[in-house]
């Protein structure tokens, strides 16, 4: 039975140039004294070093290991010690150096011993695959692709045909010839035992061109010697010669010849059921598995006109290239270049250091007569040649144009990818125009993009990334710092209102700190009449013995003394003019607090028993209350005021309810209600100034009780007056407490407001706060200002009952002086401390949680627990 | 009202008003229908920009360089891309292509990658905050390292550096990542040649060493 040739398309018929290599017989050359290993001998991951600088090593010793499953195992080829692993040259059409291992040898040759198999049919598909594995094979037709791999095919492609390839097509090499003769009875068997790894295809094809009859004799002879002996499969074995043309021992172009089926673009034969092997892969997997012999050796074509001698070579894997060509009589002065392969689709080393690699099939040192370099290349004058020559029906001239413009979807399009890069078109090219280069050089730019393409989309997808995370990370901590702004917010919110249920609570916070100073302030007028009242007293009593001492004394004493009593009597008058100023301050800003009912001027007598200027002071303040009180512009003025007060009220409440963008409308018309208020009070007080002058028709004229007034116009009329009255410390206070007020509401409203509002809110609860300092510190300031006068105080302790305003206020604020002073003084320690630790407490609580929830604001509340804890030693101590 | 009744020319208009309606109404429904979400032509244009977030377009990042170019901005602003990506937006957009704007930079020869000096780095992080590809390893007061496959060579690393340790190193040739290299084009000293003129190379070396 005869197979069926079917015919290659395109092809090219090169000079064969093989009986060069065929004159003399294969020999073994002798071992270098190094042997260098790259850990890339084939295609995919680069193995890794297993020894040592220093090991030694045996022959058929792994020395790296596959590093991963697209990768291959490399084995010592000969007894030594591992003398490097650093880059040498490797024979790379780059002509970069690579890892390698290097061995010195020792001349022994010493080797492992092989583990061969009695039986390898007999073993299963997986164990067979990891001994090719180990056994570090790869194609040796050139490629180098990891032979476990493809022989490993996807699981659902069905393989019907083995093809083993001794096409051996291109020009010069006869390295799978010399093998085929050498080793027949091996291919033979090898193949059998590929188809049994194969899972037993259908047909076992030895595809032999016809230009080696000897091969090909050899092989059959073989094949009907081996047919006694039991071989599975055997018989299904075919060998297979067809006509000898370039480039049918490719792989894709064999199976288009043995079996009229074409590899899909971009397929693999598994994927139509085919799987090939290089003939002198076969022989090499049948030494792995069935003597346990590890690819250490292959037989290489050294031809060239630069050698003296040309033939085959069975060379150590890792003989440097100008050690194997020495062997031969190489004259390197004659050589044109170092070919690593043949001439159509090898490529020149640069280093003729290279070693031997699995691959090497070939090295060719061509003379010049031999080779000439390439002709300059012309212009393409689209003669279509090329087209006819390509096996693989591409058309290259189209490509040659893309691949200047560098279009790569052109190129792509038109199938560059499909391309063996055999050399067919550039061999026919009229023009001399390298295609092949312009191709590879193509496809190597469209991988590279393919894979910056990759890297790209990989760049896009971190870097979007990494936004997200950025934006998340933002996010959870915007959300964090708003949990933290409300927690303290509620705490805020809490004090605010355990202050303004009990004011008589120690003061949680500002707010209530200052009302509870403004409290203790407000005894303070009648305390300081007191002070003055006493000094007043103490001066007079000094004033009556002066004058006693005075009277009993004689002579120059009498002098002296006299000057004494003159002294006192000044210090006297000085007291008394103090106190008076006070009084006469106080009757002005009492009869708002007192009872209305005791400011009735009408009850009152001018005969009060003071001493000294009695009448006077309280009379004129009184007149000047009833002056006040019938002048009509000041009444006019007060009205306005209390409107104006109303309206500023208003507008707050507004202000504090309106949206934010309204508010700063609001706060301006706040703002200019104020000024208007500000001026109002000004022209009152100039008003009150020139009341003075009208003292005397004024004396006559009765008050008014604003209470006992029927009339609401007439008592709003007196309380405008009462508030015109007050004193300034005592406008203070009523600000300061409408202040309060205000903040109290301001904070529950914060406490309660959306959370876009909240920052708002709190700054105005911020601003409230300013104010009621603002406020505070006027106060003090003011009873800064009354402090001198309390010397000049005159006693009217004596006067009893209390006859007018003036005296019916100073009367009270000495009762409350009075009653402060009934508490004891340790009495009044105690409440301070208990409240201070209460205080204490409270601002520990605040801490703790403050600690607990990881706030901010932690620092601030320690720093106000340590000043309160400062505070309470104080007084402790006190 | 007989419908035949009706004036021609009504009977025309509210043929035609009807038909208006009804083909609106059908084209009303696709454009809701098979609305296409987004700008495909932003998304177009990103994929075709080098993705090494370099901001050297004066965008910070290739995708809003992306909307830019989208709405209307020059082509010609990516050094990272270079001519290639101007001529591949160019044929996207169906426009001429530009030359490469010079004033965001010059087209690197080859791609760099940013090298950490290891034991000058004082490990303060700001390099990393500075990556926007993650492409450095590190944390604070520890030493940093690039990964290498990972960095777009963007720079912008370099100028945060407070001690100056980052350095860009051209991507070294190895052999994962080597390529044939184009032919030179046809040289103009070749062009009076002609195909028979083949000469011996030694015939051809010499006149080069007369030369």
């Amino acid at each position: 039975m005869s197979q069926l040739i079917y015919p290659l398309r395109g092809g090219v018929h090169p000079p064969e140039n093989k009986q060069q290599s065929l004159q003399s017989p294969l020999r073994r050359l002798a071992i270098p004294r190094e042997l260098v290993f790259p850990l890339a001998q084939h295609i995919g991951a680069p193995a890794k070093a297993v020894v040592e600088i220093g090991d030694r090593v045996l022959a058929g010793q792994m020395i790296a290991e596959p590093n991963g499953p697209f990768s291959a195992a490399i084995h010592a080829s000969t007894s030594g010690t591992v003398s490097a692993i650093e880059a040498r040259p490797i024979p790379h059409a780059s002509g970069l150096w690579g890892d390698c291992i290097v061995v010195a040898a020792d001349g022994k040759d010493e080797s492992i011993d092989f583990e061969g198999c009695e039986n390898p049919f007999g073993l299963d598909h997986e164990a067979l695959i990891e001994k090719i594995r180990h056994a570090g094979i790869a194609g040796m037709g050139g490629a180098g692709f990891p032979s476990a791999v493809k022989l490993n095919p996807p699981p659902n492609s069905n393989i019907d045909t083995l093809i083993i390839n001794g096409t051996e097509c291109e020009p010069y090499i006869t390295a799978d010839d010399v093998l085929m003769q050498e080793r027949s009875e091996d291919i033979i068997r090898g193949c059998t035992l590929l188809a049994h790894i194969l899972n037993s295809p259908d047909r076992i094809l030895i595809g032999v061109e016809d230009n080696k009859p000897k091969a090909i004799a050899a092989l059959e002879q073989s094949l009907l010697k081996l047919a006694a002996e039991d071989l599975p499969g055997i018989d299904r074995v075919q060998v297979v010669s067809f006509p000898t043309k370039y480039p049918s021992g490719g792989e894709k172009q064999l199976i288009q010849i043995l079996t009229g089926k074409e590899v899909p673009s971009g397929g693999l034969p598994a994927h139509i059921g085919i799987v090939v092997q290089n003939v002198g892969t076969t022989v090499a997997i049948w030494e792995a598995i069935k003597h346990g012999k590890p690819l250490i050796e292959r037989i290489t074509t050294v031809v060239g006109e630069s050698l003296k001698e040309q033939g085959n070579a069975i060379v150590k894997l890792g003989s440097p290239s100008q050690f194997v060509l020495e062997q031969f009589g190489f004259q390197e002065k004659s050589c044109a270049r170092l070919i690593a392969g043949g001439p159509m689709m090898g490529f020149s080393l640069p280093d003729s250091r290279a070693p031997i690699v699995k691959t090497s099939n070939c090295l060719l040192v061509p003379s010049h007569q031999e080779m000439p370099d390439p002709a300059p290349a012309q212009a393409c004058i689209r003669c279509g040649h090329c087209a006819q020559a390509c096996p693989a029906g591409l058309l290259p001239q189209q490509l040659y144009w893309y691949a200047q413009a560098k279009e790569h979807d052109r190129l792509l399009a038109h199938n560059l990818m499909d391309c063996i890069e055999c050399g067919a078109c550039s061999f026919v090219c009229p023009s001399s125009i390298p295609l092949v280069q312009y191709y590879r050089a193509s496809k190597g730019e469209i991988r590279q993009a393919e894979i910056e393409k990759e890297k790209s989309d990989r760049s896009r997808q971190r870097f979007e990334f990494r936004q997200k995370r950025i934006e998340r990370a933002e996010a959870e901590k915007e959300a964090k710092r708003l949990a933290r702004k409300k927690a303290a917010e509620a705490a805020k919110a809490k004090a605010a209102a355990n202050a303004g249920t009990a004011k008589t609570a120690p003061a949680a916070d500002p707010v209530a700190a200052a009302m509870a100073r403004v409290q203790a302030q407000q005894s303070d007028p009648a305390e300081q009449l007191a002070k003055l009242e006493r000094a007043v007293n103490n001066a007079r009593n000094r004033l009556n013995s002066a004058e006693e001492k005075w009277q009993q004394a004689e002579g120059d004493q009498k002098a002296k003394l006299e000057s004494r009593f003159k002294q006192a009597q000044l210090r006297l008058q000085d007291a008394e003019s103090k106190l008076h100023d006070f009084k006469q301050q106080s009757a002005g800003e009492n009869p708002a607090t007192s009872n209305p009912a005791t400011t009735n001027p009408a009850s009152a007598k001018p005969t009060a028993p003071l001493n000294i200027d009695s009448d006077d002071p309280i009379e004129r303040a009184k007149a000047k209350a009833q002056q006040r009180l019938s002048m009509s512009p000041l009444e006019k003025a007060e009205n306005n005021l209390s409107s104006l007060n109303d309206r500023l009220k208003k507008a707050q409440e507004k202000a504090g309810e309106a949206d934010d963008d309204k508010r700063a409308a609001m706060e301006a018309a706040v703002e200019k209600l104020k000024q208007k208020k500000a001026a109002l009070e000004k022209e009152i007080d100039e008003l009150k100034a020139q009341a003075p002058l009208k003292e005397n028709t004024a004396t006559a004229e009765s008050p008014i009780d604003p209470d006992s007034i029927e009339d609401p116009i007439e008592r709003a009329k007196a309380k405008a007056m009462q508030r015109l009255n007050m004193s300034p410390a005592e406008k203070l206070q009523n600000s300061l407490q409408a202040l309060q007020t205000r903040l109290a509401k301001a904070e529950e409203k914060a406490a309660t407001a959306d959370e876009d509002k909240r920052p708002a809110m709190q700054a105005a609860v911020e601003k409230l706060q300013e104010k009621i300092k603002t406020v505070e510190q006027e106060i003090a300031e003011f009873k800064a200002q009354q402090e001198p006068a309390k010397p000049a105080e005159s006693t009217n302790e004596s006067s009893g009952v209390p006859l007018d305003a003036a005296s019916a206020a100073i009367e009270k604020a000495k009762a409350k002086a009075a009653a402060q002073a009934q508490m004891s003084d340790s009495e009044k320690h105690a409440a301070q401390i208990e409240s201070l630790q209460q205080r204490i407490q409270k601002a520990q609580q605040r801490l703790d949680k403050a600690i607990e929830e990881g706030n901010d604001n932690v620092d601030a509340f320690r720093l106000g627990l340590e000043k309160l804890q400062a505070k309470l030693k104080e007084l402790e101590s006190e | 009202m007989d419908i035949s009744s009706l004036h021609p020319l009504v009977l025309a208009l509210l043929v035609l008003g009807g038909l208006a309606l009804v083909f609106g109404a059908i084209l009303g429904f696709a454009a809701v229908r098979y609305k296409i979400e987004g700008n495909p032509i932003v998304d177009q244009i990103d994929n075709l920009l080098p993705q090494t977030q370099c901001g050297q377009c004066g965008h910070p990042g290739c995708r809003p360089y992306a909307e830019g170019i989208a709405n209307g901005e020059e082509i010609n602003k990516c050094p990272p891309g270079g001519q290639d990506t101007i001529n591949s937006i160019a044929d996207l957009l169906g426009v001429d292509a530009p030359e490469l704007d010079a004033e965001h930079g010059t087209e690197s020869e080859l791609p760099t990658v940013a090298y950490i000096r290891e034991d000058e780095c004082i490990g303060c992080t700001k390099c990393i905050q500075a990556c926007p590809m993650d492409a450095i390893l590190g944390a604070a007061k520890q030493m940093h390292t690039v990964i290498a496959d990972e960095c777009t060579g963007c720079d912008l690393c370099v100028e945060p550096c407070p001690v100056d340790c980052i350095e860009m190193r051209e991507v070294e040739v190895t052999m994962q990542n080597w390529k044939w290299q184009l032919p030179s084009p046809l040289a103009a000293v070749n062009s009076d040649i002609i195909a028979s003129d083949r000469q011996t190379p030694q015939e051809t070396k010499q006149e080069d060493t007369a030369a």
